[in-house]
């Protein structure tokens, strides 16, 4: 007599790759990978400095009273002393307060404003893309200097003697829009992709709007690119902000800056390099530790 | 001729020989086991297939031989011998010369396998180029390459870049680069999966054609056991990555002696088998997935003769026949499997064909418009469905199927005609249905990876369609979500999971449950079994037979495997060119006489059953829609050509027999006695238009 076994199959029997497994395994992968962990550690000390910079430094970053200018490098003040004789080390720990302020929330914005651009361009296509596409095109025609400074001028409440005080805000709003376009292409190609996918059909034979479809149904499936993007354009954004500080679109002195310190100083590097050249390698040291996060983020979504 | 030594060989040993081999990969820092103590041979010219169900090893142990794996794939054990030498241990330039002049292998995907970048002549001349000839001789040798696999004309292919050829051209030109120089073994992984039946039947007689003028032995892999048995002399059964059966292919597939062959054999369907016939069987359970801890016999967890010796011992080879082995314990009963589905068929005659049709498709026509030309993807389809009843459409890809399917639909919106559900006129655009509309008419995907969305959970996917469609929220959309869900027979807990967290045939029930959410009159099915393996295709297959039955719904069912369409289908229609031409009862249709089309289609199939049959040549490829032939459009491939009324004259579709519609000049009867006797003309009268 024939046995018959009717009814529900199991779900798979011991499953190894579960999505919580592979989560799991992904992450350990992350955190064992050493270029990670460099990033994170430098990238960790300057978010210290930004929300406890003056506890930190040695000093107070803009006391002058110390020697005289340009002292060199020595024990009581190992990165030496500025042009007004302010100690640089205590001036590049608290200088990180702008940047951590800035480049994170620019991020962030410009990626989410490209976002939304992006969806729209992939998933409407056609004429919308193509006038969206165009306008972009002369958007990044436009070198990212003179795209800010042209902004920031026209956004700018008062000058004063350096350069033009703009608050953190207008930074982020500038940055952010300059960010904006790339990134909707990054994303449109990603919904590109998407949109031919049928679960985004099954949605419209259930009778589903455009922004459903665009924000319940696609948007989770690119968020990876758009992490991924993130990422990238912090580190981006971090040197947006040196160079417009440089060029005195920023926090304006006395207050601590690494862009402005070079800006100040910089036609004095044959006398002092090291008033110059610590405020750089902050800078450099920061752009570097994201973008080493950045990499291995990708590489690990990219699996 | 070899400007460098040519990778020596030893003239009498097997052509391949697998001792024991094991193969694992790296997946996030830990070994996986892939393929278990594999061991077989291929005699000199002999002709090997591989069958088993997607994830038993099947693509890697091909991998491991021409030692391709990927970079965290190793072999940990045993040796790999191709004609007398031990690949394994090949290092540097020997490795190249083994690859360049031993072994060939071909891939599914022809238009993945050739750089798009590059014309043809240049990728094909490479091959020549490689061993020593200069730039005429290889272009010479080009030629005459592309003329052995029957291209007619072959310096125009050269000139062409690999997109501007049809798939079973991108594929004659990858066999013709593979065999170009004479290896010892060809590896074949699935070469025919994408192509179309006839296209299929062309290329198979021209693999084995060749493999015996070349004397090259030939390792089939495929999951289309009727292809196996036409192609291939042994046969191994791999599962879980062992070895559980092999022998020769006719024992194997007559005398399974296996409890998973003898499943994988009863899963099919075929020898023209219908759901009012019986229900095909299936095998319960999943392969284990890849680095699972096995149990002594990796079958157990799905077999039904299990006892408790298969969890303990674990089973030897044994030997069932002059050269047939089987890995299992209860090989003399393994044919006494017992069912573990209940075969009783279900009851169609509940069709009522009086009633006013559920779907009536009139005069439905699509033109595309593509780089300024008219392609008529459909020319004037008028079609009936009946409630509870399935119509199969078949044809080859390019025929029309699934612009028909989109159509109805309302994804694609129709140029001209009209489609009725119930009497009533449904709107041409999908955004100008209401929503009962909408809900009437539903589809399942091919694909269930990319018809679910994989970021959302099933329960999420179903509730949102129940408010969607079935205007139901709250309480009432959870219960009904645990209906369907238990209505494709997934467990309960199935509503939390994300697709990721899914197998294929889960996916494809989830798919299911959701087109059946709003109570649709009528279902698209657009291959729902095809990306799926034949164990789940049976599975798949039995529940949209009873889903059918106890919900009365209307399937228009899109499938290019002839053996499914006919097990489900009620009536068929037959497309081609975007033109029906031919319309019957299922069994009308698949009986003779036939449209020469349908004909043709039929004799392109590969059965287990193997019966003698006369293949029929399609001569070329299907012709493009933008420019169809005049007259009958099939005229200029049909195998029962006329003469100059076909090439003048469009027929119409005619009733030739009760119910049964034919495009075609030939009167039925002649047809009739045409197909009884004589096998069409090999050679036709060519007609100069």
């Amino acid at each position: 007599m024939p046995v018959v076994v009717e009814g529900a199959p199991p779900l798979s029997p011991k499953p190894l790759d579960t999505p919580q497994r592979v989560r799991r395994e992904t992450l350990r992968l992350i955190l064992r990978s050493p270029t990670f962990i460099l990033g994170a550690i430098v990238t960790l000390f300057w978010v210290a400095c930004a929300f406890a910079g003056l506890e930190i430094a040695p000093y107070h970053p803009i006391d002058e009273s110390f020697g005289f200018s340009y002292e060199s490098p020595s024990w009581n003040h190992p990165f030496g002393l500025d042009r007004v004789g302010r100690d640089i080390l205590s001036r590049v720990i608290v200088g990180a307060r702008s940047v951590i302020e800035v480049a994170p929330a620019a991020s962030l914005l410009g990626v989410t404003l490209g976002s939304f651009l992006g969806l729209v361009m992939g998933y409407f296509s056609g004429l919308v893309d193509n006038i969206i596409g165009r306008v972009i095109d002369a958007v990044l025609a436009v070198p990212f200097i003179v795209f800010g400074i042209l902004l920031l001028t026209a956004l700018a409440g008062g000058t004063s003697q350096d350069g033009i005080s703009v608050s953190s805000l207008k930074l982020v709003i500038v940055i952010g829009l300059a960010f904006m376009p790339i990134v909707a292409r990054t994303v449109r190609s990603a919904v590109l992709v998407e949109r031919d996918l049928d679960y985004v059909q099954a949605a419209k034979l259930r009778g589903e709007r455009p922004p459903y479809i665009m924000l319940v149904e696609i948007l989770p499936n690119v968020m990876g690119p758009i992490v991924v993007e993130v990422t990238i354009r912090l580190g981006y954004a971090v040197f947006a902000f040196a160079t417009l500080a440089f060029l005195g679109y920023g926090p304006q002195p006395p207050s601590p800056d690494w862009g402005s310190q070079i800006a100040e100083q910089y036609a004095d590097i044959s006398l002092a390099w090291w008033a110059i050249v610590f405020p750089a390698l902050a800078i450099a040291s920061l752009v570097v530790a994201i973008n080493l996060i950045a990499d291995t983020v990708q590489q690990v979504l990219d699996q | 001729m070899s400007a460098e030594p040519a990778f020596e060989v030893e003239p009498a040993a097997a052509a391949l020989e697998l001792r024991d081999v094991e193969i694992v990969y790296r997946v996030r820092g830990r070994d996986r086991e892939v393929v278990r103590g594999v061991t077989l041979t291929i005699e000199k010219q002999g002709s090997y297939g591989l069958v088993g169900e997607s994830g038993c090893g099947k693509s890697t142990a091909a991998l491991s031989i021409v030692r391709y794996l990927p970079r965290n794939g190793r072999v940990t054990k045993g040796s790999i011998t191709v004609a007398g030498r031990n690949v394994l241990k090949l290092r540097g330039e020997a490795l190249r010369r083994y690859r360049r002049d031993a072994v060939s292998m071909v891939y599914q995907n022809p238009g993945s396998a050739l750089n798009p970048a590059l014309r043809v002549g240049r990728q094909v001349a490479e091959v020549f180029a490689l061993r020593g000839a200069g730039r005429g001789e290889a272009r010479e040798r080009s030629l005459a390459a592309l003329r052995e696999v029957n291209i007619a004309d072959p310096s125009s292919v050269l000139r062409r870049y690999p997109h501007q050829l049809s798939g079973g051209m991108q594929q004659r030109v990858i066999i013709a680069m593979a065999l170009a120089t004479n290896p010892e073994l060809l590896i074949l992984d699935e070469p025919t999966t994408g192509l179309d039946a006839t296209v299929e039947a062309e290329v198979l007689e021209l693999i084995s054609e060749l493999q015996e003028r070349h004397s090259t032995a030939v390792m089939f892999i495929s999951h289309n056991l009727g292809l196996i048995r036409k192609m291939c002399e042994r046969t191994g059964v791999l599962y879980a990555g062992e070895l559980v059966e092999e022998g020769p292919t006719e024992e194997i597939l007559q005398n399974p002696r296996h409890p998973y062959t003898v499943g994988l054999l009863r899963c099919i369907p075929r020898g023209g088998l219908r759901k009012d016939r019986g229900k095909l069987d299936t095998i319960p359970g999943f392969l284990p997935p890849i680095g699972a801890d096995l149990p002594a016999c990796v079958y157990v967890h799905r077999c039904a003769l299990a006892q408790d010796i298969c969890r303990e011992q674990k089973p030897e080879d044994q030997r069932v026949g002059a050269t047939h082995t089987s890995r299992c314990h209860f090989h003399e009963i393994a044919q006494q499997l017992p069912r573990s589905t209940d075969p009783t068929p279900v009851d169609t005659t509940g069709i009522d064909r009086l009633a006013i049709p559920l779907l009536q498709v009139d005069d439905l026509t699509k033109t595309f418009r593509q780089d300024g030309n008219d392609i008529k993807a459909l020319a004037g389809v008028s079609a009936k469905l009946w409630p509870g009843e399935t119509l199969g459409l078949v044809g080859e890809s390019g025929s029309g199927k699934t612009t028909f399917a989109r159509t109805l639909l309302g994804i694609v919106e129709p140029t001209s005609g009209t489609v009725e559900v119930d009497g009533q006129l449904m709107a041409p655009g999908l955004g100008d249905r209401s929503a009962s509309d909408v809900a009437a008419l539903q589809i399942v995907f091919q694909n269930p990876d990319s018809a679910l969305n994989r970021r959302h959970t099933v329960r999420r996917m179903l509730k949102r369609t129940l408010g969607k469609l079935a205007n139901v929220g709250g309480g009432e959309a959870e219960r009904r979500a645990e209906e369907l869900v238990e209505s494709v027979r997934l467990p309960e807990r199935a509503l939390s999971t994300r697709p990721t967290g899914l197998s294929g045939g889960q996916k494809q029930r989830v798919a299911i449950a959701r087109a059946f959410a709003g109570n649709p009159r009528l279902v698209v099915c657009d291959e729902p079994t095809s990306a799926l393996d034949v164990s789940v295709q049976a599975a798949i297959l039995n529940l949209l037979v009873d889903l059918q039955h106890g919900m009365g719904t209307s399937y228009v069912f899109i499938s290019h495997d002839l053996g499914v369409v006919r097990y489900l289908s009620d009536r068929i229609a037959v497309l081609y060119l975007g033109r029906l031409m031919e319309l019957g009862p299922a069994e009308t249709v698949f009986s003779p006489p036939h449209h020469p089309y349908t004909e043709a289609l039929l004799s392109a199939v590969p059965t287990i059953e193997g019966e003698q049959r006369v293949r029929i040549d399609l001569e070329g490829d299907i012709p493009s829609a933008a420019d169809p032939p005049t007259g009958c459009v099939f005229h200029t491939r049909c195998p029962r050509f006329l003469g100059a009324i076909c090439v003048e004259e469009e027929p119409p579709l005619a009733e030739v027999e009760p119910e049964h519609f034919m495009r075609c000049h030939i009167p039925i009867d002649e047809l009739r006695q045409l197909q009884a006797t004589a096998p069409p003309a090999v050679t036709r009268p060519t007609v100069e238009v």
